[in-house]
């Protein structure tokens, strides 16, 4: 996505970078006190699901538009390896990421074949495919899903039907994918992904194998939705069809784009928006379909900076970004 | 009974038909699809949603004004086919400086507020839309019985897809178009007005996509959902097709169809999927698609 301006982090000063931080961490440790903590967590894994999305989006410029078959994926496997084979919960999840990276390796390997709008069409329908595999597997139970998926005791020792367990335990593996998606974005891995973003051919005549590179990055932006969809099936305690469907990666588009495309902090923010809104109108009688449908409008019309992107562009938001105005 | 392969005949028959009946409809939804990205640039994903609009205002014609479906053969399109022209004229032509996936993202949108708002209306349930009172009963061909109304889709969907190439193909406004699609700026220096142009070519690919559906609403049910169900199913027959031929997406529809009639006769368990089975072998074979230049 050609317009998307991002912030250079070379001159971001430091000392607000740590203070933005602080921030964050002191509100992930008063949120459960003040929001019902289910709702929280389940924010934080489609704010983790959706950093994953921009990973691929905002970084490498691939628009995938399949990434709910690695999250409700993982979320299956999960489910499965916890209910059926009986594994601790941190096993079940790392069953999960490991599902949703072979699974990721798959659909990157074809979809990366192609590029542009197709490459978005082709992640769409291999996802559809997997959705129907999901409709009609054994293990996936159809139209039911997985349900009673023991939370377990992690490591064997710390019982995850604490509420405040299991609240640590999502911050945790929360705070570990965002760490994860910040160090491969800042390494010169990150750097080359986004000179193929800006110039493919380029990057090509460099000797740059850009496959490869592409390839990659979708392996790991679908390891990550995986971690996220993992842990949302512990939290929730069952995995369904919802989670593959269609409509789930159009949402976490739309949670990326509503947030700031190519911004770490945009994804969380558009997710705390979207997830939040659903909340309210879940109450409500008024479909969320029409909402949602409508905000992407107004967000490519008029907002394609993200609520974050556009707080950057601003002046007061430059300042914070520690950038020079220009 | 005669047997093919350890299948009935008349099994075999029935389920071609049923494929060369989706065919039908992926090769016009395709064919669509088509001509607005060749000159747009902009991947519809709000076809389905005019297709599913296409029915319902054939089925809301025939509730409330008693208009039935011959008149709704022609009014539901030129409806559907205003609306998209609006829709263009709006927003669309806003984006064409842009990324091609804000297209792609903003008809995204637009399609789930489309069925949103159908679904909040009208619920998940299908509405009947009874065959014409012309086209009911069926006809004897020797080998199989085929229902006139599945007959009648076959040979119009085959008629306005070779009409279709063929105004493109051979007209002056085909000229028009096909000269806009290479080089819009020249085109453009020679006194075509190419804004209004694009503004017809969107509303003749949702006009299209709502022929489909009016033809589709006496097959299946008249329902908010049967346009998100289809239409990613197009976007594969589009990928195997690959978009840079009018006459490659419509052949390409109806083999797909074929293709999943067959597989329902012979293994039924994988009929959903094996379009974007086809899809994933082509694109390990020819990534650029049966009839696709390369990008």
């Amino acid at each position: 996505m050609t317009d998307v301006v991002l912030a250079p982090p070379a001159k971001r000063s430091k000392a607000r970078g740590i203070a933005l931080i602080a921030v964050g961490l002191v509100l992930l440790a008063v949120a459960p006190f003040v929001v019902y903590p289910i709702f929280v967590m389940k924010l934080l894994c489609f704010a983790l699901f959706a950093a994953a999305f921009n990973l691929l989006l905002g970084y490498a410029g691939l628009l995938s538009f399949g990434h709910a078959a690695f999250f409700g994926g993982a979320a299956y496997f999960t489910a499965h390896a916890v209910k059926e084979w009986g594994l601790t919960p941190e096993l079940g999840v790392l069953v999960g990421v490991a599902g949703a990276a072979a699974l990721g390796l798959v659909v990157g390997f074809l979809a990366i074949r192609r590029q542009g709008i197709y490459f978005a069409m082709i992640t769409l329908a291999l996802a559809q495919m997997f959705f129907f595999f999901c409709l009609q597997a054994r293990f996936t139970h159809g139209e039911d899903g997985i349900q009673g998926v023991p939370r377990g005791h992690l490591f064997g020792l710390i019982d995850l039907n604490q509420p405040l367990a299991m609240y640590g335990f999502v911050a945790v593996v929360f705070l570990a994918g965002m760490v994860a998606i910040h160090r491969i974005t800042e390494s010169p891995f990150g750097m080359i992904l986004k000179s193929i973003r800006e110039n493919e051919r380029r990057a090509t005549s460099l000797g740059i194998s850009v496959g490869s590179y592409k390839l990659a990055a979708f392996v790991m932006s679908a390891a990550l939705a995986g971690l996220a969809g993992a842990t949302k099936a512990l939290v929730f305690q069952f995995a369904t069809l919802t989670d593959v469907g269609w409509q789930m990666s159009g949402e976490v588009i739309l949670m990326t784009l509503l947030g700031g495309i190519g911004t770490m902090i945009g994804p969380v923010v558009g997710a705390a928006i979207v997830t939040a809104l659903e909340n309210y109108l879940a109450t409500s009688d008024f479909p969320p379909t029409i909402v949602i449908g409508l905000a992407f409008m107004l967000c490519v019309l008029a907002f394609r900076r993200g609520v974050v992107g556009e707080l950057l562009a601003t002046r007061w938001g430059k300042r914070l970004a520690g950038r020079s105005e220009d | 009974m005669t047997m093919v392969f350890g299948v009935p005949v008349q099994a075999l028959l029935g389920q071609l038909l049923v494929g060369l009946i989706n065919g039908s409809f992926y090769a016009l939804l395709s064919l669509g699809l088509a001509i607005i990205f060749g000159l747009l640039r902009i991947i519809n994903f709000a076809h389905g949603a005019q297709y599913m609009l296409g029915a319902f205002v054939a089925y809301l014609l025939l509730a409330y004004a008693g208009i039935g479906y011959w008149g709704a053969l022609i009014l539901a399109p030129l409806i559907v086919g205003l609306a998209g022209a609006a829709i263009e004229r709006l927003a669309l032509s806003r984006l064409y400086d842009l990324d091609p996936l804000y297209g792609l993202l903003f008809t995204f949108g637009l399609a789930l507020a489309i069925e949103g708002s159908f679904r909040y209306v009208y619920g998940s349930a299908g509405q009947p839309y009874a065959v014409p009172q012309a086209l009911t009963g069926a006809r004897n061909l020797g080998f199989m019985v085929l229902p006139n109304y599945r007959g009648w889709v076959v040979v119009a969907s085959l008629a306005v897809c070779i009409a279709t190439w063929l105004a493109i193909e051979k007209t002056k406004f085909g000229a028009y178009l096909r000269a806009a699609t290479e080089n819009p700026t020249l085109v453009r220096a020679f006194g075509v007005n190419v804004p209004l142009l694009l503004t017809f070519t969107y509303g003749l690919g949702a006009a299209l996509a709502g022929l489909a559906g009016v033809m589709a609403a006496p097959i299946y049910q008249v329902s908010p959902l049967m346009g998100s169900n289809i239409i990613i199913v197009v976007f594969a027959v589009v990928v195997v097709g690959g978009m840079g031929s009018i006459l490659g997406a419509v052949v390409t529809g109806y083999m797909l169809g074929l293709c999943e009639g067959l597989t329902k006769v012979f293994y039924p368990e994988a009929s959903n999927i094996v379009i974007f089975v086809i899809m994933a072998i082509v694109l390990l074979i020819r990534p650029a698609g049966l009839f696709g230049r390369t990008a």
